[in-house]
């Protein structure tokens, strides 16, 4: 009982904190578009900053080429200052910023591919597969310091990369990029039931790819893997 | 009531979530207290999930940002921006 009343203690205060630093967010990103569109242009710098490192990976989602996606993001970036007046304030900055960066995205993928219009949305969710997780007996935790090895780090992104991109996007934004079921929502013009189901399955995929592969990164210590068929 | 693994395997990510309602998720948490596998599942599902989230996994190139914020001073600073 006690335990209870501290995890749910533990969640409000995260709770609180999210709440306080989304409403900040906002009171930032609004102050800073006052500004800009009061003249000072250079304001815009320290707007667009804090979403510099999701434009990139968005991109590099879509389009897996680093280079490419530099220059997606900087045409992102161009984009959002231009049609800065359109901003209504109705979602959050960051999700009205995303939203152009994976219509660059798109836009740069039909021009690759000559697809036609609608074929790069056609996975839906329908789809059949099989979301069975990898079958372990047990796990042992690998710790965040592993991934000072360059190979853990490749081995999580080739996962990812791996992903059908329904499912990678929304693994993208959520587990990456933190945002919340409705700013994901947002950003990928879909339903926040879709965003739930695509996630499951997406974390699903990851630990059935991953878990097997990350056992070389487990620390070493008394008690043995007992990994599973 | 009683919930087999498979049942766990479909709500792994809304509970990690906290999304799942208090029934069913004392449902699970019974489950997980004698089903080895599927807390292995949960595990390595939620140790994913943090790998994920660190800034080491996604880093952006050398310069990236030096560069992003010359294009903006080079193409934008310049134009006329209206309302």
């Amino acid at each position: 009982m006690r335990e209870q009343k501290r995890k749910r203690r533990v969640t409000w205060q995260i709770l609180s904190y999210l709440i306080v630093t989304i409403a900040s967010n906002t009171e930032f990103d609004a102050e800073c578009i006052r500004r800009i569109r009061a003249g000072e242009k250079h304001i815009f710098h320290d707007l667009i900053r804090p979403c510099e490192r999701a434009i990139y990976i968005m991109l590099l989602s879509m389009l897996g080429n680093e280079a490419e996606a530099e220059d997606a993001a900087q045409e992102t970036a161009v984009k959002v200052y231009l049609n800065l007046h359109l901003f209504r304030g109705e979602s959050q900055f960051r999700t009205w910023v995303l939203s152009i960066a994976r219509n660059e995205g798109l836009g740069r993928l039909r021009k690759l591919s000559n697809r036609r219009e609608d074929s790069l949305d056609a996975e839906t969710d329908e789809q059949r597969g099989d979301y069975t997780p990898a079958i372990l007996t047990s796990w042992k935790e690998i710790p965040d310091e592993a991934l000072e090895r360059k190979e853990l780090g490749e081995l999580i992104r080739a996962a990812i990369a791996g992903l059908p991109e329904i499912y990678r996007n929304v693994i993208l934004l959520r587990d990456i990029e933190e945002m919340d079921v409705r700013e994901t929502a947002g950003v990928l013009g879909i339903s926040e039931g879709a965003v739930k189901v695509r996630l499951h399955r997406g974390r699903a995929l990851l630990q059935r790819s991953l878990a097997p592969k990350l056992k070389g990164f487990a620390p070493r210590g008394k008690g043995l893997f007992g990994w599973g068929a | 009531m009683r919930i087999d693994c498979k049942h766990v395997w479909q709500y792994i990510s809304a509970y990690i979530d906290g999304e799942v309602e208090a029934e069913l998720r004392e449902d699970i948490e019974r489950h997980l207290e004698t089903c080895e596998i599927c807390s292995a599942v949960l595990d390595s599902t939620r140790n994913v999930i943090v790998l994920m989230a660190d800034d080491r996994v996604f880093e952006l190139p050398a310069g990236f940002s030096e560069r992003l914020h010359a294009r903006l001073d080079k193409e934008l600073l310049d134009e006329t921006w209206t309302e």
